[in-house]
Protein backbone atom coordinates (compact mmCIF):
# COMPACT_ATOMS: atom_id res chain seq x y z
CA UNK A 1 0.00 0.00 0.00
CA UNK A 2 2.70 2.57 1.08
CA UNK A 3 4.59 2.02 -2.58
CA UNK A 4 1.25 2.49 -3.83
CA UNK A 5 1.02 6.00 -2.56
CA UNK A 6 4.61 6.38 -2.81
CA UNK A 7 4.08 6.08 -6.47
CA UNK A 8 1.11 8.10 -6.50
CA UNK A 9 2.60 11.22 -4.67
CA UNK A 10 5.65 11.18 -6.77
CA UNK A 11 3.79 10.57 -10.03
CA UNK A 12 1.48 13.78 -9.71
CA UNK A 13 4.63 15.59 -8.28
CA UNK A 14 6.27 14.51 -11.88
CA UNK A 15 3.14 15.52 -13.24
CA UNK A 16 3.50 18.84 -11.76
CA UNK A 17 6.33 19.44 -13.55
CA UNK A 18 5.69 18.49 -16.99
CA UNK A 19 2.47 20.47 -16.57
CA UNK A 20 4.11 23.93 -16.15
CA UNK A 21 5.78 23.26 -19.21
CA UNK A 22 3.36 21.47 -21.17
CA UNK A 23 0.57 24.57 -20.10
CA UNK A 24 2.25 27.16 -22.05
CA UNK A 25 2.99 24.54 -24.74
CA UNK A 26 -0.65 23.89 -24.95
CA UNK A 27 -1.99 27.38 -25.15
CA UNK A 28 0.43 28.70 -27.35
CA UNK A 29 0.03 26.06 -29.83
CA UNK A 30 -4.16 26.54 -29.07
CA UNK A 31 -4.30 30.53 -30.09
CA UNK A 32 -1.34 30.41 -32.45
CA UNK A 33 -1.31 27.04 -34.01
CA UNK A 34 2.58 26.93 -33.45
CA UNK A 35 4.58 23.87 -31.72
CA UNK A 36 7.07 25.72 -30.04
CA UNK A 37 10.50 23.88 -29.62
CA UNK A 38 11.96 26.58 -28.09
CA UNK A 39 10.22 26.44 -25.11
CA UNK A 40 12.45 23.75 -23.05
CA UNK A 41 14.66 26.48 -23.79
CA UNK A 42 12.79 29.20 -21.58
CA UNK A 43 12.61 26.67 -18.95
CA UNK A 44 16.21 25.94 -19.38
CA UNK A 45 17.64 29.53 -19.37
CA UNK A 46 15.40 30.49 -16.73
CA UNK A 47 17.07 27.54 -14.31
CA UNK A 48 20.36 28.67 -14.73
CA UNK A 49 19.38 32.46 -14.19
CA UNK A 50 17.45 31.58 -10.99
CA UNK A 51 20.22 29.06 -10.13
CA UNK A 52 22.80 32.12 -10.68
CA UNK A 53 20.46 34.57 -8.71
CA UNK A 54 19.35 32.36 -6.04
CA UNK A 55 22.81 31.40 -4.86
CA UNK A 56 23.84 35.08 -4.84
CA UNK A 57 21.17 35.56 -2.25
CA UNK A 58 21.64 32.33 -0.16
CA UNK A 59 23.17 29.43 -1.62
CA UNK A 60 20.95 26.33 -0.10
CA UNK A 61 18.03 28.79 2.09
CA UNK A 62 14.80 29.33 1.39
CA UNK A 63 15.24 32.59 0.45
CA UNK A 64 17.48 32.05 -2.57
CA UNK A 65 15.30 29.34 -3.64
CA UNK A 66 12.18 31.95 -3.38
CA UNK A 67 14.06 34.78 -5.32
CA UNK A 68 15.30 32.31 -7.78
CA UNK A 69 12.15 30.99 -8.58
CA UNK A 70 10.56 34.48 -8.90
CA UNK A 71 13.73 35.28 -11.10
CA UNK A 72 13.14 32.20 -13.57
CA UNK A 73 9.31 33.26 -13.97
CA UNK A 74 10.33 36.92 -14.71
CA UNK A 75 13.17 35.64 -17.15
CA UNK A 76 11.02 32.81 -18.80
CA UNK A 77 8.07 35.43 -19.52
CA UNK A 78 10.66 38.08 -20.94
CA UNK A 79 12.59 35.59 -22.96
CA UNK A 80 9.15 33.81 -24.07
CA UNK A 81 7.88 37.72 -25.31
CA UNK A 82 10.60 38.05 -26.64
CA UNK A 83 10.87 35.09 -28.75
CA UNK A 84 7.39 36.36 -29.93
CA UNK A 85 8.03 38.96 -30.87
CA UNK A 86 11.40 39.21 -32.65
CA UNK A 87 11.51 35.70 -34.34
CA UNK A 88 7.52 34.82 -34.62
CA UNK A 89 5.34 38.04 -35.36
CA UNK A 90 7.55 38.39 -38.69
CA UNK A 91 6.00 35.13 -39.79
CA UNK A 92 2.66 35.71 -38.75
CA UNK A 93 0.51 33.38 -40.51
CA UNK A 94 3.37 31.20 -41.99
CA UNK A 95 3.33 28.27 -39.76
CA UNK A 96 5.97 26.27 -40.93
CA UNK A 97 8.32 28.69 -40.70
CA UNK A 98 7.11 29.49 -37.39
CA UNK A 99 7.73 25.70 -36.06
CA UNK A 100 11.14 26.08 -38.22
CA UNK A 101 12.12 28.99 -36.12
CA UNK A 102 11.87 27.36 -32.84
CA UNK A 103 13.15 24.03 -33.72
CA UNK A 104 16.62 26.55 -34.66
CA UNK A 105 16.31 28.55 -31.55
CA UNK A 106 15.81 25.20 -29.65
CA UNK A 107 19.26 24.08 -31.19
CA UNK A 108 21.40 27.26 -30.83
CA UNK A 109 20.18 27.78 -27.45
CA UNK A 110 21.60 24.00 -25.71
CA UNK A 111 24.91 25.11 -27.69
CA UNK A 112 24.75 29.15 -26.18
CA UNK A 113 23.97 27.34 -22.97
CA UNK A 114 26.39 24.83 -23.03
CA UNK A 115 28.97 27.51 -23.94
CA UNK A 116 28.26 29.47 -20.76
CA UNK A 117 27.36 26.94 -18.38
CA UNK A 118 29.29 23.95 -19.79
CA UNK A 119 28.18 20.46 -21.02
CA UNK A 120 28.19 18.76 -17.77
CA UNK A 121 25.46 19.10 -15.15
CA UNK A 122 25.97 21.71 -11.86
CA UNK A 123 25.16 20.43 -8.53
CA UNK A 124 22.68 22.70 -6.43
CA UNK A 125 21.95 22.93 -3.27
CA UNK A 126 18.96 22.94 -1.79
CA UNK A 127 16.92 23.86 1.99
CA UNK A 128 17.46 21.18 3.79
CA UNK A 129 13.53 20.53 4.21
CA UNK A 130 13.51 19.77 0.39
CA UNK A 131 16.07 17.20 1.28
CA UNK A 132 13.78 14.70 3.74
CA UNK A 133 10.64 13.34 3.30
CA UNK A 134 7.35 13.24 4.65
CA UNK A 135 5.32 10.08 6.06
CA UNK A 136 2.18 9.96 4.10
CA UNK A 137 0.36 6.55 5.22
CA UNK A 138 3.47 4.37 5.55
CA UNK A 139 4.77 6.05 2.31
CA UNK A 140 7.88 8.90 3.06
CA UNK A 141 7.07 11.11 0.48
CA UNK A 142 10.27 13.36 -0.69
CA UNK A 143 9.20 16.94 0.30
CA UNK A 144 10.38 18.64 -3.06
CA UNK A 145 7.60 17.02 -4.62
CA UNK A 146 4.95 18.88 -2.42
CA UNK A 147 6.53 22.29 -3.54
CA UNK A 148 5.92 20.84 -7.14
CA UNK A 149 2.69 20.07 -6.65
CA UNK A 150 1.92 23.30 -5.08
CA UNK A 151 3.80 25.20 -7.25
CA UNK A 152 1.65 23.48 -10.18
CA UNK A 153 -1.60 24.17 -8.25
CA UNK A 154 -1.13 28.04 -7.72
CA UNK A 155 -0.27 28.54 -11.42
CA UNK A 156 -2.77 26.32 -12.71
CA UNK A 157 -5.54 28.65 -10.64
CA UNK A 158 -3.49 31.98 -11.88
CA UNK A 159 -4.40 30.77 -15.51
CA UNK A 160 -7.57 29.95 -15.25
CA UNK A 161 -8.84 33.32 -13.20
CA UNK A 162 -6.53 35.13 -16.17
CA UNK A 163 -8.19 33.15 -18.62
CA UNK A 164 -12.10 33.39 -16.88
CA UNK A 165 -11.47 37.09 -15.28
CA UNK A 166 -9.81 39.30 -18.18
CA UNK A 167 -10.46 40.92 -21.33
CA UNK A 168 -7.12 39.23 -22.38
CA UNK A 169 -8.38 35.91 -20.89
CA UNK A 170 -11.45 35.85 -23.34
CA UNK A 171 -9.96 37.17 -26.54
CA UNK A 172 -7.17 33.85 -25.38
CA UNK A 173 -10.19 31.53 -25.24
CA UNK A 174 -11.86 32.69 -28.42
CA UNK A 175 -8.38 32.62 -30.29
CA UNK A 176 -8.03 29.17 -29.38
CA UNK A 177 -11.21 28.15 -31.03
CA UNK A 178 -11.53 30.63 -33.89
CA UNK A 179 -8.57 32.39 -34.27
CA UNK A 180 -9.84 34.13 -37.65
CA UNK A 181 -13.03 35.31 -36.25
CA UNK A 182 -11.20 36.74 -33.21
CA UNK A 183 -9.43 38.97 -36.45
CA UNK A 184 -12.64 39.64 -38.02
CA UNK A 185 -14.34 41.22 -34.86
CA UNK A 186 -11.64 43.53 -35.12
CA UNK A 187 -9.34 42.38 -32.27
CA UNK A 188 -5.76 42.06 -33.19
CA UNK A 189 -4.63 39.14 -32.22
CA UNK A 190 -1.30 39.09 -31.98
CA UNK A 191 -1.04 41.13 -28.84
CA UNK A 192 -2.90 37.57 -27.50
CA UNK A 193 0.07 36.13 -28.93
CA UNK A 194 2.68 37.97 -27.12
CA UNK A 195 1.02 37.54 -23.63
CA UNK A 196 0.26 33.71 -24.36
CA UNK A 197 4.07 33.23 -24.88
CA UNK A 198 4.66 35.35 -21.77
CA UNK A 199 2.12 33.51 -19.95
CA UNK A 200 3.54 30.35 -20.99
CA UNK A 201 7.25 31.33 -20.55
CA UNK A 202 6.40 32.05 -16.97
CA UNK A 203 5.16 29.08 -16.40
CA UNK A 204 7.98 27.02 -18.25
CA UNK A 205 10.61 28.96 -16.15
CA UNK A 206 9.14 28.65 -12.97
CA UNK A 207 9.55 24.62 -14.29
CA UNK A 208 13.01 25.34 -15.56
CA UNK A 209 13.72 26.38 -11.50
CA UNK A 210 11.84 23.74 -9.66
CA UNK A 211 12.83 20.93 -12.32
CA UNK A 212 16.56 21.92 -10.53
CA UNK A 213 15.21 21.08 -7.31
CA UNK A 214 13.38 18.05 -8.55
CA UNK A 215 16.68 16.74 -10.26
CA UNK A 216 19.28 18.44 -7.99
CA UNK A 217 21.06 20.15 -10.78
CA UNK A 218 20.64 22.31 -13.59
CA UNK A 219 22.21 21.64 -17.15
CA UNK A 220 21.66 22.66 -20.53
CA UNK A 221 19.93 19.75 -21.68
CA UNK A 222 17.15 20.10 -18.85
CA UNK A 223 14.85 21.85 -21.91
CA UNK A 224 15.60 19.61 -24.29
CA UNK A 225 14.54 16.78 -21.90
CA UNK A 226 11.32 17.74 -20.35
CA UNK A 227 9.85 19.09 -23.57
CA UNK A 228 9.99 16.12 -25.19
CA UNK A 229 7.11 14.62 -22.55
CA UNK A 230 5.63 17.92 -22.15
CA UNK A 231 4.96 17.43 -25.94
CA UNK A 232 3.59 14.08 -25.23
CA UNK A 233 1.59 15.47 -22.68
CA UNK A 234 0.11 18.60 -24.58
CA UNK A 235 -1.21 15.64 -27.54
CA UNK A 236 -2.64 13.11 -25.23
CA UNK A 237 -4.52 16.50 -23.51
CA UNK A 238 -5.67 17.64 -26.36
CA UNK A 239 -4.17 20.27 -28.23
CA UNK A 240 -5.16 23.93 -26.33
CA UNK A 241 -7.01 22.48 -23.47
CA UNK A 242 -5.11 24.06 -20.36
CA UNK A 243 -7.50 21.23 -18.32
CA UNK A 244 -6.47 18.75 -20.90
CA UNK A 245 -2.93 19.64 -20.20
CA UNK A 246 -2.93 19.28 -16.55
CA UNK A 247 -5.11 15.98 -16.61
CA UNK A 248 -2.53 14.64 -19.11
CA UNK A 249 0.46 15.48 -17.20
CA UNK A 250 -0.90 13.67 -13.82
CA UNK A 251 -1.91 10.69 -16.38
CA UNK A 252 1.27 10.33 -18.47
CA UNK A 253 3.69 11.02 -14.69
CA UNK A 254 1.49 8.54 -12.64
CA UNK A 255 1.60 5.90 -15.59
CA UNK A 256 5.30 6.48 -16.01
CA UNK A 257 6.45 5.79 -12.23
CA UNK A 258 3.85 2.80 -11.94
CA UNK A 259 6.07 1.34 -15.03
CA UNK A 260 8.92 2.24 -14.18
CA UNK A 261 8.83 0.56 -10.54
CA UNK A 262 7.12 -2.11 -12.07
CA UNK A 263 9.80 -2.91 -14.50
CA UNK A 264 11.75 -0.25 -15.46
CA UNK A 265 9.83 1.16 -18.76
CA UNK A 266 8.14 3.94 -17.86
CA UNK A 267 9.68 5.63 -20.95
CA UNK A 268 7.62 2.83 -23.37
CA UNK A 269 4.82 3.23 -21.34
CA UNK A 270 4.16 6.77 -21.53
CA UNK A 271 4.98 6.56 -25.83
CA UNK A 272 2.38 3.79 -25.63
CA UNK A 273 -0.34 5.64 -24.25
CA UNK A 274 0.67 8.59 -26.73
CA UNK A 275 -0.05 6.04 -29.14
CA UNK A 276 -3.07 4.95 -27.87
CA UNK A 277 -4.72 8.04 -27.59
CA UNK A 278 -3.62 8.81 -31.29
CA UNK A 279 -5.22 5.97 -32.51
CA UNK A 280 -8.71 6.33 -30.77
CA UNK A 281 -8.74 9.71 -29.85
CA UNK A 282 -6.77 12.05 -32.57
CA UNK A 283 -7.84 15.03 -30.89
CA UNK A 284 -6.76 14.04 -27.33
CA UNK A 285 -8.65 13.94 -24.15
CA UNK A 286 -9.92 17.03 -23.97
CA UNK A 287 -8.97 18.50 -27.31
CA UNK A 288 -11.92 19.73 -29.95
CA UNK A 289 -11.56 19.85 -33.46
CA UNK A 290 -10.56 23.70 -34.54
CA UNK A 291 -12.22 26.21 -37.01
CA UNK B 1 -26.66 57.62 -54.86
CA UNK B 2 -22.90 57.41 -53.83
CA UNK B 3 -20.89 54.63 -52.81
CA UNK B 4 -19.23 53.33 -49.70
CA UNK B 5 -16.96 50.82 -50.92
CA UNK B 6 -15.27 50.50 -54.56
CA UNK B 7 -13.91 47.58 -55.77
CA UNK B 8 -11.61 47.31 -59.08
CA UNK B 9 -9.95 44.44 -60.03
CA UNK B 10 -9.96 42.49 -57.38
CA UNK B 11 -8.31 39.07 -57.31
CA UNK B 12 -7.89 36.09 -54.38
CA UNK B 13 -6.30 32.59 -54.02
CA UNK B 14 -6.42 30.49 -52.01
CA UNK B 15 -3.73 27.49 -51.00
CA UNK B 16 -2.60 28.66 -54.47
CA UNK B 17 -6.01 28.33 -56.51
CA UNK B 18 -8.03 31.25 -57.91
CA UNK B 19 -11.47 32.03 -56.06
CA UNK B 20 -12.24 35.48 -57.01
CA UNK B 21 -10.77 37.14 -60.49
CA UNK B 22 -10.65 40.57 -61.42
CA UNK B 23 -14.02 41.47 -59.79
CA UNK B 24 -14.79 44.94 -59.88
CA UNK B 25 -18.24 46.37 -58.49
CA UNK B 26 -19.60 49.22 -56.21
CA UNK B 27 -21.90 48.91 -52.89
CA UNK B 28 -24.27 52.06 -52.71
CA UNK B 29 -23.94 53.84 -49.27
CA UNK B 30 -27.52 52.78 -48.47
CA UNK B 31 -29.58 49.79 -48.15
CA UNK B 32 -28.28 46.29 -49.10
CA UNK B 33 -26.57 44.85 -52.03
CA UNK B 34 -26.94 41.28 -52.86
CA UNK B 35 -24.08 39.50 -53.82
CA UNK B 36 -25.59 36.32 -56.03
CA UNK B 37 -24.19 33.32 -57.99
CA UNK B 38 -24.47 29.84 -58.11
CA UNK B 39 -22.54 27.75 -55.42
CA UNK B 40 -18.88 27.97 -55.50
CA UNK B 41 -18.32 30.75 -57.87
CA UNK B 42 -16.52 32.99 -55.27
CA UNK B 43 -19.24 35.38 -53.23
CA UNK B 44 -18.09 34.09 -49.50
CA UNK B 45 -14.48 34.72 -51.25
CA UNK B 46 -15.54 37.63 -52.11
CA UNK B 47 -16.39 38.76 -48.87
CA UNK B 48 -13.00 37.21 -46.81
CA UNK B 49 -11.08 38.73 -49.76
CA UNK B 50 -12.43 42.28 -49.08
CA UNK B 51 -11.79 41.84 -45.18
CA UNK B 52 -7.92 40.07 -45.85
CA UNK B 53 -8.94 37.38 -45.07
CA UNK B 54 -7.67 35.88 -47.87
CA UNK B 55 -4.34 36.54 -49.82
CA UNK B 56 -5.85 38.95 -52.62
CA UNK B 57 -5.13 42.04 -55.30
CA UNK B 58 -6.82 44.84 -56.86
CA UNK B 59 -7.94 48.23 -54.78
CA UNK B 60 -10.34 48.25 -52.83
CA UNK B 61 -11.65 51.61 -51.39
CA UNK B 62 -13.96 52.33 -48.51
CA UNK B 63 -15.26 55.61 -48.27
CA UNK B 64 -11.98 57.13 -49.89
CA UNK B 65 -9.53 54.74 -47.64
CA UNK B 66 -7.78 52.41 -49.72
CA UNK B 67 -8.20 49.29 -47.21
CA UNK B 68 -6.44 46.50 -49.59
CA UNK B 69 -3.27 46.39 -48.07
CA UNK B 70 -4.56 46.51 -43.97
CA UNK B 71 -4.55 43.59 -41.95
CA UNK B 72 -8.27 42.20 -41.26
CA UNK B 73 -8.50 43.89 -37.55
CA UNK B 74 -7.65 47.18 -39.31
CA UNK B 75 -10.39 46.86 -41.81
CA UNK B 76 -12.95 45.97 -39.35
CA UNK B 77 -11.99 49.05 -37.18
CA UNK B 78 -12.70 51.51 -40.19
CA UNK B 79 -16.36 50.22 -39.52
CA UNK B 80 -17.09 47.25 -41.37
CA UNK B 81 -18.53 44.07 -39.63
CA UNK B 82 -18.54 40.87 -40.77
CA UNK B 83 -21.65 38.24 -40.28
CA UNK B 84 -19.45 34.97 -41.65
CA UNK B 85 -21.35 32.13 -43.20
CA UNK B 86 -22.44 28.93 -40.66
CA UNK B 87 -22.30 32.16 -38.00
CA UNK B 88 -19.29 31.17 -36.61
CA UNK B 89 -20.02 31.78 -32.93
CA UNK B 90 -17.76 30.85 -30.36
CA UNK B 91 -19.72 27.64 -28.94
CA UNK B 92 -17.12 27.42 -25.41
CA UNK B 93 -18.34 31.02 -24.78
CA UNK B 94 -21.40 32.05 -23.41
CA UNK B 95 -23.93 34.15 -25.08
CA UNK B 96 -22.72 37.25 -23.31
CA UNK B 97 -19.14 36.75 -24.14
CA UNK B 98 -19.63 36.45 -27.75
CA UNK B 99 -21.27 40.03 -27.38
CA UNK B 100 -18.56 41.55 -25.13
CA UNK B 101 -15.68 40.45 -27.42
CA UNK B 102 -17.70 42.18 -30.49
CA UNK B 103 -17.50 45.48 -28.58
CA UNK B 104 -15.32 47.49 -30.01
CA UNK B 105 -17.18 50.79 -29.64
CA UNK B 106 -17.16 52.99 -26.13
CA UNK B 107 -20.65 52.97 -26.12
CA UNK B 108 -21.56 49.87 -27.70
CA UNK B 109 -25.21 49.29 -28.95
CA UNK B 110 -26.50 47.02 -26.28
CA UNK B 111 -29.42 48.34 -26.46
CA UNK B 112 -30.32 48.08 -30.41
CA UNK B 113 -29.37 44.45 -30.00
CA UNK B 114 -31.86 43.90 -27.07
CA UNK B 115 -34.48 45.10 -28.76
CA UNK B 116 -33.82 42.97 -31.96
CA UNK B 117 -32.94 39.94 -30.15
CA UNK B 118 -34.39 39.84 -26.31
CA UNK B 119 -33.97 36.27 -26.60
CA UNK B 120 -30.45 36.61 -26.66
CA UNK B 121 -30.55 38.59 -23.31
CA UNK B 122 -32.63 36.18 -21.77
CA UNK B 123 -29.99 33.70 -22.92
CA UNK B 124 -26.54 35.75 -21.87
CA UNK B 125 -25.63 33.00 -19.43
CA UNK B 126 -25.96 30.19 -21.70
CA UNK B 127 -22.90 28.36 -23.88
CA UNK B 128 -23.67 29.43 -27.30
CA UNK B 129 -22.39 26.25 -28.61
CA UNK B 130 -25.58 24.61 -27.10
CA UNK B 131 -27.97 27.23 -28.65
CA UNK B 132 -29.86 25.92 -31.82
CA UNK B 133 -28.55 27.24 -35.57
CA UNK B 134 -31.46 30.46 -35.70
CA UNK B 135 -29.94 31.54 -32.12
CA UNK B 136 -26.52 31.67 -33.36
CA UNK B 137 -27.27 33.39 -36.31
CA UNK B 138 -28.51 35.82 -33.77
CA UNK B 139 -25.34 35.86 -31.39
CA UNK B 140 -23.90 36.39 -35.37
CA UNK B 141 -25.64 39.20 -36.00
CA UNK B 142 -25.64 41.29 -32.56
CA UNK B 143 -22.21 40.90 -32.82
CA UNK B 144 -22.03 43.07 -36.36
CA UNK B 145 -24.78 45.05 -34.96
CA UNK B 146 -22.85 46.06 -31.55
CA UNK B 147 -21.19 48.91 -32.87
CA UNK B 148 -21.69 51.66 -34.96
CA UNK B 149 -20.57 50.09 -38.14
CA UNK B 150 -20.68 52.22 -41.48
CA UNK B 151 -20.91 48.76 -43.42
CA UNK B 152 -21.96 45.29 -43.09
CA UNK B 153 -20.53 42.34 -44.92
CA UNK B 154 -23.16 39.76 -44.09
CA UNK B 155 -22.37 36.41 -45.52
CA UNK B 156 -25.72 33.42 -46.09
CA UNK B 157 -27.37 34.50 -42.93
CA UNK B 158 -30.35 32.12 -43.75
CA UNK B 159 -28.07 29.11 -44.63
CA UNK B 160 -30.00 25.97 -42.93
CA UNK B 161 -32.35 27.78 -41.09
CA UNK B 162 -35.99 27.10 -40.60
CA UNK B 163 -38.65 29.27 -42.62
CA UNK B 164 -39.85 30.28 -39.30
CA UNK B 165 -36.25 31.83 -38.41
CA UNK B 166 -35.29 32.88 -41.99
CA UNK B 167 -38.67 35.21 -41.33
CA UNK B 168 -36.67 36.95 -37.62
CA UNK B 169 -33.39 36.59 -39.54
CA UNK B 170 -34.89 38.77 -42.84
CA UNK B 171 -36.47 41.25 -40.39
CA UNK B 172 -33.40 41.75 -38.47
CA UNK B 173 -31.14 42.19 -41.32
CA UNK B 174 -34.14 44.82 -43.02
CA UNK B 175 -33.56 46.66 -39.48
CA UNK B 176 -30.10 46.92 -39.47
CA UNK B 177 -29.91 47.75 -43.46
CA UNK B 178 -31.89 51.01 -42.12
CA UNK B 179 -29.05 52.14 -40.09
CA UNK B 180 -26.13 50.69 -42.13
CA UNK B 181 -25.42 49.53 -45.72
CA UNK B 182 -24.62 45.97 -46.31
CA UNK B 183 -23.23 43.66 -48.76
CA UNK B 184 -25.18 40.30 -48.68
CA UNK B 185 -24.10 37.25 -50.15
CA UNK B 186 -27.60 34.75 -50.21
CA UNK B 187 -28.85 32.22 -52.28
CA UNK B 188 -32.29 32.56 -50.49
CA UNK B 189 -34.24 34.71 -53.23
CA UNK B 190 -37.54 35.29 -51.55
CA UNK B 191 -34.54 37.47 -48.68
CA UNK B 192 -33.10 38.94 -51.56
CA UNK B 193 -36.29 40.12 -53.42
CA UNK B 194 -36.75 41.64 -49.26
CA UNK B 195 -34.05 43.67 -49.04
CA UNK B 196 -32.01 44.18 -51.56
CA UNK B 197 -32.04 47.13 -53.89
CA UNK B 198 -29.05 45.89 -56.42
CA UNK B 199 -27.47 42.47 -57.33
CA UNK B 200 -24.24 41.92 -58.25
CA UNK B 201 -23.99 38.59 -60.16
CA UNK B 202 -20.55 36.59 -60.30
CA UNK B 203 -19.95 33.44 -62.16
CA UNK B 204 -16.13 32.00 -61.93
CA UNK B 205 -14.90 34.40 -59.77
CA UNK B 206 -16.10 37.51 -62.29
CA UNK B 207 -18.66 39.94 -61.98
CA UNK B 208 -21.31 39.21 -64.79
CA UNK B 209 -24.17 41.59 -64.11
CA UNK B 210 -25.08 44.35 -62.18
CA UNK B 211 -27.75 45.93 -62.15
CA UNK B 212 -31.54 46.69 -60.01
CA UNK B 213 -32.55 43.91 -57.79
CA UNK B 214 -36.19 43.87 -59.06
CA UNK B 215 -35.19 44.20 -62.87
CA UNK B 216 -33.17 40.94 -62.05
CA UNK B 217 -35.43 38.60 -60.19
CA UNK B 218 -38.15 39.48 -62.85
CA UNK B 219 -36.15 38.22 -66.27
CA UNK B 220 -34.66 35.74 -67.60
CA UNK B 221 -31.23 36.35 -66.29
CA UNK B 222 -32.01 34.65 -63.08
CA UNK B 223 -32.37 31.31 -65.04
CA UNK B 224 -29.38 32.25 -66.78
CA UNK B 225 -27.21 33.18 -63.62
CA UNK B 226 -28.40 31.05 -61.24
CA UNK B 227 -30.35 27.97 -62.49
CA UNK B 228 -33.63 28.63 -61.07
CA UNK B 229 -36.48 30.39 -62.60
CA UNK B 230 -38.74 32.94 -60.75
CA UNK B 231 -41.14 29.92 -60.16
CA UNK B 232 -38.48 27.93 -58.14
CA UNK B 233 -37.83 31.26 -56.39
CA UNK B 234 -41.56 31.52 -55.20
CA UNK B 235 -41.40 28.18 -54.73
Amino acid sequence: MSIIILLLITGVGLGALYFLVASGLSLIYGLMGVLNFAHGSFLTIAGFIGWEVGRRVGDGTWSGLLIGMLVGVVVGAVVAALTELVFIRPLYNRHIEQVLVTVGLGLASVALFEGIWGTDPIQIRLPGWLGQTTNVLGANIPNDRWLLIGAAVAVLLLIVLFLQRTSYGLVIRAGVENRTMVTALGIDVRRAFTIVFAIGGAAAGLGGVLASVYYGQVSAHQGTSLLIFAFIVTVIGGLGSLTGAAIASVLVAVIQQFANFYGGWGDFAVVLALALVLLFRPTGLMGKVKH
Amino acid sequence: MTDILTVRGLSARIAGQQVVEDASFDVAEHGVTALLGRNGVGKSSTIKALLGLYERSGEVTFDGTRIDKLMTHRIVQQGIAYVPEDREVFSQLTVEENLRLAERDGAPNRAVVAALFPELIERAKQQAGTLSGGQQQMVSLARALMNENRLLLVDEPTKGLAPLIVGTVTKALEAAAERTPMLLVEQNLQVVRALAHTVIVLSGGRVVHTGPAAEFLDSDLVHRHLGVSTDEEAA
